[in-house]
């Protein structure tokens, strides 16, 4: 029998010519058509915008901590010499060691605290779903008007806090009869940003009010997806609140907890603005941040290259956490 | 369906816009935008619409608000001379050297820079050679510790000097007088004894020893060179381990507790302003902004007020007296595509006319570069203030003994010295701060 069907070394040819006839706009129509074609042009706005603002500047960034640039200046290629520059650096040891304590103490705060908020938001109350609304403000507010707001709470001439202490203070005089209104003398309360130690529980402080919201909102957002059988299930079996939380809500909160924390503390290790917002790094350093010291020196003090190593310090910490985030969703994922 | 009946549903009704003319349309204007852009990009011209010479100056937010108000005035006054449209932008001070990297590195944004003390040096190889304007503009007869923060170790002046800011003690009379002090202390010793009275009485002395600009530099370094310490010898080299330095450091362990007020520790430049004026201390070290707050604007200070105040120099320390001296220069960035311009901007505020208003509309606040300025009747209007006429007779800058440089910047951006003295009235032993300090100016100076 006679095949019908031309050789295919001919239907190729033919289509090839008759595509080369289209016109263009007609002819990247039908490429497109192509879904591997169109998959891969797809992607390049989202890699564009990745290689444009992560991918170049962490580049330079690398390139810049390897050179002894300053300001205004090609700078040579100096090796791993501004690394090294740093470890012999008290200020940078006090810094590294404050970013330890910043953030696990600011995460830690955000964690509990954000669960328990989340928990009562999950009640029903009157007003619930304005209260709900009015918690994220603290995360909406720009942080450098929220920080300004701090400081001045903080102030250590006008702080409101120290105003209220002092007001208690007198409250006690009135109530004991005690003579200790003379004693207080120019002592206007606590050294908020003065003192080393109560400079970094401002901090600390600021970025868990900031940051809170964030964590119980999404905690809220897991709380609701936990099945009300389980806890009627729980009921029946006699257990208490804590048990309850411990073993229903927890463990199906835990995904979104784990993802919520990580990211968290990426953002709390290498936060920026409430530090330079309240002290600037001071008193002595005793504020310092890894981001706030790569300012510093970077951009201050002109050590483009000191400032970059300072900020790549960062790099490798934040990596390993972000990959065992991924490790850690991963295995979720297949249920192990 | 058919292709007919496709494009018959695919028809748009009058007036709306197909998505295909859409993009026609959207793809003809950003092509041309690219000629426009690509034209700017080739030949480095602006396209011929928007040639307009215009002048960015960035300078600080003054504490003295008329100033940056008579400075916009000048600014437009030179503008409308040389058909220039001058913006000035003012922003605080402890962000300048930020906003100058950022500009210098990114070769784009303000044309004229307003740098403080040494930062022209830091700064020197985004900026442009001033040579020929500094020599016309004073040369030799500018004050040396402000010309010399400026010229770099090629012997090129990296801006000029516009005039330069200071600190005295302005202090509340009426509280000296109140707590049985004679009158405002000669000395460092006599100074810890008022300190002593005033925080007994509830207004102490308020210093700041913060991460900031102004005061806390003004006063730590002061206090050290009083007292005999540096931290580089002439020679440049790292002198601040000495017996002299740990006097200093010693004596303001003292002072501090007995004489400050404590919250210092995390001051900036604008809390001694605000305590003095809610009358929480009864004396600062400041520029004259106190008063002149307090004399010109009766809304933020009790009636009579302004006539309670009175200054002192800086108390004479073991190895006599210095006062820290805070030039502020105008620098011409090396990427400006309009240096003519710049340079003339620089000469029309240097002329003598313009600089007196400056200088008359501050009050004291501010010295001229030259020492013809200290002649100026301004000075003698107000009794209060003369004591600031006195500065340049004490005035070093931030690097003093040594050579002002690129180093000299760069610890004063790192706050060293002031957080030599903060450490130590933390409780840190003398020994350990001093050399705590030296080490980190060692990596600076000797790197």
């Amino acid at each position: 029998m006679k095949s019908t069907t031309p050789p295919i070394s001919t239907v190729s040819s033919n289509t090839l010519e008759a595509t080369a006839r289209l016109p263009l706009g007609k002819r990247i129509g039908q490429w497109l058509e192509n879904e591997a074609v169109l998959g891969y042009v797809l992607m390049v706005p989202a890699l564009l915008l990745i290689v444009v603002f992560i991918a170049y500047p962490f580049s330079l960034g690398v390139w810049m901590s390897l050179t002894d640039k300053v300001v205004g200046t090609p700078g040579n290629f100096v090796g791993l010499a501004n690394f090294a520059k740093l470890l012999r650096s008290e200020i940078f040891h006090q810094a590294a060691w404050n970013t330890v304590i910043f953030t696990i103490a600011a995460t830690v705060i955000k964690a509990v605290f954000g669960m328990w908020l989340a928990i009562l938001l999950n009640r029903k109350f009157r007003l619930a779903r304005f209260t709900r609304a009015t918690v994220l403000l603290p995360f909406i507010v720009p942080t450098v008007l929220s920080g300004l707001a701090w400081l001045w709470m903080f102030d250590a001439t006008f702080s409101v806090f120290n105003w209220v202490l002092k007001w208690l203070w007198q409250m006690e005089i009135s109530v004991f009869g005690l003579a200790l209104k003379e004693n207080w003398g120019y002592v206007r309360g606590p050294l908020w940003l003065g003192s080393p130690s109560l400079a970094m529980f401002s901090i600390i402080l600021v970025n868990a009010w900031r940051g809170l919201p964030f964590f119980a909102i999404s905690f809220l957002a897991g709380l609701q997806t936990v099945p009300p059988e389980l806890y009627d299930a729980g009921n029946i079996d006699g257990t208490n609140e804590f048990q309850k939380f411990w073993h229903i809500t927890l463990p199906l909160v835990k995904p979104i907890a784990v993802v919520v924390t990580v990211f968290s503390f990426v953002v709390t290790f290498s936060d920026f603005q409430v530090v330079y917002i309240l002290t600037r790094g001071g008193p002595h350093n005793s504020t310092h941040l890894f981001a706030t010291l790569a300012y510093q020196l970077g951009m201050t003090s002109g050590n483009l290259g000191e400032g970059a190593a300072a900020a790549l310090f960062m790099f490798p910490i934040l990596g390993l956490v972000i990959l065992w985030q991924l490790f850690y969703l991963r295995r979720e994922d297949s249920g192990g | 369906m058919t292709h007919e009946a496709g494009r018959q549903r695919g028809k748009t009704a009058p007036g709306r816009m197909r998505r295909r003319d859409f993009l026609a349309h959207t793809g003809k204007a950003g092509a041309a935008l690219a000629a426009i852009a690509g034209t700017n990009w080739l030949t480095g011209q602006a396209p011929a619409f928007a040639q307009e010479r215009t002048l960015h100056v960035l300078e600080w937010s003054s504490f003295v608000a008329p100033a940056d108000v008579e400075r916009g005035r000048q600014a437009a006054e030179f503008g409308k001379q040389a058909g220039v449209k001058v913006t000035v932008e003012h922003i605080n001070a402890n962000d300048l050297p930020a906003r100058a990297t950022a500009a210098i590195e990114g070769g784009t944004g303000p044309d004229i820079l307003q740098l403080l003390s040494n930062y022209p040096l830091l700064y020197s190889a985004g900026l442009d050679d001033h040579n020929d304007l500094i020599a016309e503009l004073g040369g030799d007869e500018i004050y040396p510790f402000i010309r010399e923060a400026v010229r770099d170790e090629n012997g090129v002046h990296r801006g000029v000097p516009n005039f330069f800011g200071g600190g005295a003690n302005v202090y509340r009379k009426d509280i000296f007088e109140e707590v049985g002090i004679a009158g405002p202390p000669a000395t460092w010793d006599e100074y810890l004894e008022a300190g002593k009275k005033l925080k007994h009485y509830g207004m102490p002395v308020g210093q700041s020893l913060g991460h900031t600009f102004g005061d806390a530099p003004g006063f730590a370094y002061t206090l050290l060179w009083c007292f005999g310490g540096k931290e580089v010898d002439e020679g440049g080299r790292v002198a601040l381990n000495s017996k002299e330095t740990a006097n200093a450091v010693d004596f303001l362990k003292e002072f501090w507790l007995a004489a400050c007020d404590e919250g210092g520790l995390a001051w900036d430049d604008t809390s001694n302003n605000r305590a003095f004026l809610a009358e929480t201390i009864a004396v600062t070290l400041n520029g004259a902004s106190i008063y002149f707050v307090a004399r010109n604007d009766p809304r933020k200070v009790a009636p009579g007020f302004a006539d309670r105040l009175g200054h002192f120099l800086i108390p004479e320390g073991p190895h006599g007296r210095y006062h820290g001296v805070g030039p502020f220069t105008n620098c011409i960035t090396r990427y400006s595509a309009n240096k003519e311009a710049a340079r003339d901007y620089i000469r029309f505020v240097h002329q003598d006319d313009n600089f007196e208003k400056f200088l008359v509309i501050n009050k004291g606040y501010v010295n001229g570069p030259l020492p013809k300025w200290q002649e100026h009747p301004m000075w003698e209007e107000d009794p209060a203030v003369t004591i600031y006429r006195e500065l340049p007779q004490y005035g070093r800058n931030l690097g003093y003994a040594g050579p002002y440089n690129r180093q000299s910047s760069e610890a004063f951006a790192k706050y060293i010295i002031v957080d030599l003295f903060a450490k130590a009235v933390r409780g840190d032993s003398t020994q350990s701060v001093i050399e705590s300090a030296e080490r980190e100016l060692k990596a600076i100076y000797e790197a």
